[in-house]
């Protein structure tokens, strides 16, 4: 690697003030220090520093996402095929190759629109601001087409990027910054702006409308139930549709990455067992969420209301909510107390308003973005319990 | 004897290079330097002029703003330079050492009929002041306030630290009786704290006239810092008074020959050294007798101290007055390719504290770390990373950010009173966003010095 090290550093003094590309010296330093781990030592305070860098960890969490994407890849050409065939019945495992290559036409543009846009805003302000890019979007880049619709037109990926990457978090400082969000940004603007294409009974399969094929996801037809007008008659008859393994392993309709438990299950082992996300945060989620989901079934009184709490964790965005948006460690509650109270609540919100509030078939992206907002008061009343001991000893003694 | 102690966060960073258990004897350097540096926040008032002859024990400098706290010379012989810095900020006095040590005639002390202000006068003349701190602030203690304990780590955890059971060999009366002149400085105990790994044979378990204390842990288990948060934590308005174990043995050694006598035994450790050992020296003393001609690499790191705390220093620097170690370790000013040696590689010969990297695969395999920061400065982005190495009650991310965002209210409320920058080393080495905490506690602290003490 000795000749790539040689052809950087040949062409530094180019990027470096005074020098003939001095604008572009940002671009340069992202590139230099993604091959290269610095020659930056340390100076003062400890002399010697951790292996672990911002990097190193960022890249885990895309590690994690990539079971997911896989999945969804397929999912998006299973579900592509049904609405072009018109049959829904149509074998999930048969057919595998056309399928993954269908799907991938349709997540790779997205991918690339999203990376696209999101580091083109990046570099912009890294330019401004004269340093290299930061690691953050890195990961937002790869969760905002995961938890798009599969059919989402391209411009409304780039809109909504660009929307995340300036108000959700460059208009705060950058990455580590900003409140709530980035990628549920990008999702609620699409929601917000929108809503006719990312809710409602065309999105979902990717293509025509046929008849005899429901287009909605197992959440839109389970909202149906709060209604006057149900897809299903009773829970049996939706549960034919959409059965709990169904469900779990992800083959049902859905945001491109989300619809997979059993992927995102698989990212949150390689999230816990390397320390990246919290477990306290994941656990707290699922449970509050399962608490929720019981207590209305305690309540009962239509078919939506008597789902078997189990079946609110598989279907719909929360596992995949629970794991990578809610673990963030920017937006999330940062002392340990407070993340077990922020993922419960967590859970139970995303629950609350998917089954009470029938405008919204999803409550996890708006129960998460909620809590973002909370996650400081959380702390603010751990942080004052810490206070309140320290004063408490001071009036003993 | 108290119960044990058990401090379960924390982090041993296993470094090569530990020092083997022989002592050399380092003859006395051409050169020895007293830096006011060393002791934080002091403007030093010289006393001495360049060329003037000394004694040992005569007074090369005191506190500007604190006249009664001195500052003398270990060693005989004669002022050979005032080396000044950026705006004439004094940065050591270099003195040239004679061959014939002399010193006054000793004075006998009967510590039995002396009380604790006269011990305080005697230690303050003779210059033995500047080894007792205060916490808070980690600065030398103000003899106007009454501590309410003083603490006296028995070991140092810290990496490639001397293990002082061995080092002070010999000198157990010495202790003993330095021990005997702190007992009257304080109304409160006298706290030593012993590891729970050190073998019941240790001189430390039959020192008198203390109170014992076993601690359990990783490091910071022996930092001062975390002992007394375990042990009589501080409020704001208290202050404690600690003392390192080898500075208590001068200062018995003091009141036991009249004179100041100021050797000690320091550890020569790191990947870096051909021959890690223990060296016996006068403190300040000039380290290139003993590191010329050891060093494997030229391109090291010589830090006066451990790794985490530590002074960078040239080779013919001098030893840190609180120092009871030096440290040789390679500069890591080199790139390195991100899948094989970098931030992607496998990481095998990386430490970290994370699982991100196979080193807890390995508990027991030792590393030879440089002085790379391995990644560049961000915001703080991971959360959780720091409560893993830091035992205390507090809430270390927090107690940061107010320190960065000069919030005296908060730093008062979240627990600045406790802390010294040493007890952040840990969280500093672990901080995946890299950021340089040791220095932002300081600044804290030195913005509560200001404005509140």
């Amino acid at each position: 690697m000795k000749f790539l090290e040689k052809i950087l550093h040949k062409n530094e003094s180019k990027f470096e003030k005074g020098g003939k590309l001095e604008k572009f010296y940002p671009l340069y330093e992202t590139l230099a220090t993604f091959a290269f781990t610095p020659k930056l030592v340390t100076t003062k305070g400890s002399h010697i520093r951790d292996a672990v860098d911002l990097k190193r960890t960022m890249m885990t969490v895309i590690l994690a996402m990539v079971p997911c994407l896989l999945f969804g890849i397929y999912n998006t050409g299973h579900w592509a095929e049904v609405a072009e065939t018109g049959n829904r019945a149509l074998d999930y495992w048969s057919n595998c190759g056309p399928k993954f290559l269908t799907g991938l036409t349709v997540v790779l543009p997205i991918i690339v629109v999203s990376y696209g846009v999101g580091l083109a805003v990046e570099f912009i302000f890294a330019m401004k601001n004269n340093h290299g890019l930061h690691e953050g979007f890195l990961v937002s880049g790869m969760l905002i087409p995961l938890i798009m619709p599969a059919d989402v037109p391209l411009w409304m990926v780039g809109v909504a990027t660009a929307f995340a990457v300036l108000i959700g978090k460059e208009i705060f400082g950058g990455t580590g910054m900003n409140v709530v969000n980035i990628a549920l940004t990008a999702r609620a603007f699409l929601f917000f702006a929108y809503p006719t294409s990312m809710s409602g009974d065309k999105v979902w399969l990717s293509g025509n409308e046929v008849d005899g094929v429901s287009g909605a996801t197992a959440l839109g037809d389970l909202a149906s139930f709060m209604s006057d007008k149900p897809v299903f008659e009773s829970l049996a008859a939706y549960n034919s549709e959409y059965s709990f393994c169904e469900s779990f392993f992800g083959m049902i309709p859905g945001s491109i990455g989300e619809t997979s438990t059993l992927a995102c299950l698989i990212g949150a082992l390689i999230l816990i067992l390397t320390g990246v996300a919290s477990l306290r945060i994941i656990a707290t989620f699922f449970a509050g969420g399962f608490v929720m989901g019981y207590l209305l079934n305690l309540m009962g009184g239509n078919p939506y209301l008597d789902l078997p709490a189990c079946y609110h964790l598989v279907i719909g965005g929360f596992a995949f909510g629970a794991v990578f948006m809610a673990t963030d460690p920017v937006t999330a509650s940062q002392t340990a107390t407070g993340k077990l109270i922020y993922g419960f609540f967590g859970g139970v919100v995303a629950i609350l308003i998917r089954v009470l509030n029938p405008a919204y078939p999803e409550g996890v992206m708006l129960a998460i973005l909620f809590m973002n907002v909370m996650a400081p008061i959380i702390d603010h009343y751990v942080v004052q319990a810490n206070i309140n001991r320290r004063l408490k000893r001071l009036k003993t003694t | 004897m108290s119960k044990m102690i058990n401090t379960r966060k924390g982090l041993d960073i296993r470094l090569l290079g530990g020092a083997d258990k022989v002592i050399s004897d380092l003859p006395l350097s051409s050169t020895v330097s007293l830096s006011p540096i060393d002791f934080h926040g002091l403007t030093p008032k010289m006393l001495v002029k360049e060329g003037q002859n000394v004694n040992v024990g005569d007074v090369v400098f005191c506190d500007k703003y604190n006249n009664v706290i001195k500052f003398v010379t270990p060693a005989s012989g004669k002022v050979l330079s005032i080396v000044r810095g950026e705006k004439r900020r004094i940065l050591e006095v270099l003195i040239e050492t004679s061959e014939e040590q002399s010193h006054p005639s000793p004075k006998s002390f009967d510590l039995s009929t002396l009380s604790g202000d006269d011990i305080k006068q005697v230690m303050l003349d003779s210059g033995l002041w500047p080894f007792i701190k205060q916490r808070p602030l980690a600065v030398i203690a103000d003899p106007k306030n009454q501590p309410k304990s003083i603490f006296i780590s028995a070991f140092d955890s810290s990496p490639l630290a001397p293990d002082f059971d061995f080092s002070m060999q010999g000198q157990t009366e010495d202790f003993q009786i330095g021990i005997n002149a702190l007992a009257k400085l304080t109304d409160g105990d006298v706290n030593l704290t012993i590891s729970s790994s050190t073998p019941s044979t240790s001189f430390f378990n039959n020192v008198k006239g203390v109170k014992k204390h076993k601690i359990k842990g990783k490091h910071p288990a022996g930092n001062v810092g975390t002992q007394i948060h375990h042990i009589d934590p501080i409020n704001k308005g208290d202050f404690i008074w600690t003392v390192n174990a080898q500075d208590v043995a001068i200062i018995g050694r003091f009141f036991q020959k009249g004179f100041f006598d100021a050797k000690k035994v320091i550890a020569l450790a790191g990947s870096e050294v051909k021959s890690p050992r223990y060296y016996r020296l006068l403190m300040c003393s000039n380290l290139s007798k003993m590191l010329e001609g050891n060093i494997e690499e030229e391109n090291s790191r010589i830090i006066s101290g451990n790794a985490l705390t530590g002074d960078k220093k040239k080779v013919d620097a001098y030893l840190g007055f609180y120092h009871n170690q030096v440290t040789v370790l390679p500069e890591g000013d080199n790139y390195k390719f991100f899948l094989t040696k970098g931030w992607l590689g496998p990481g095998f010969g990386a430490f970290s504290n994370s699982r991100l990297y196979p080193t807890f695969l390995m508990p027991n395999k030792k590393y030879r770390l440089d002085t790379n920061t391995n990644g560049e400065q961000r915001a703080f982005v991971v959360t959780g990373e720091l409560e893993k190495v830091f035992p205390f009650d507090i809430l270390p991310m927090h107690l940061i950010k107010a320190a960065i965002t000069k919030d005296i209210d908060g730093m008062e409320n979240l627990g600045i009173y406790e802390v010294a920058p040493e007890d952040f080393a840990l969280c500093e080495f672990v901080c995946t966003t890299k950021i340089n905490i040791q220095e932002k506690i300081r600044e804290g602290l030195d913005l509560i010095q200001k404005e509140c003490m």
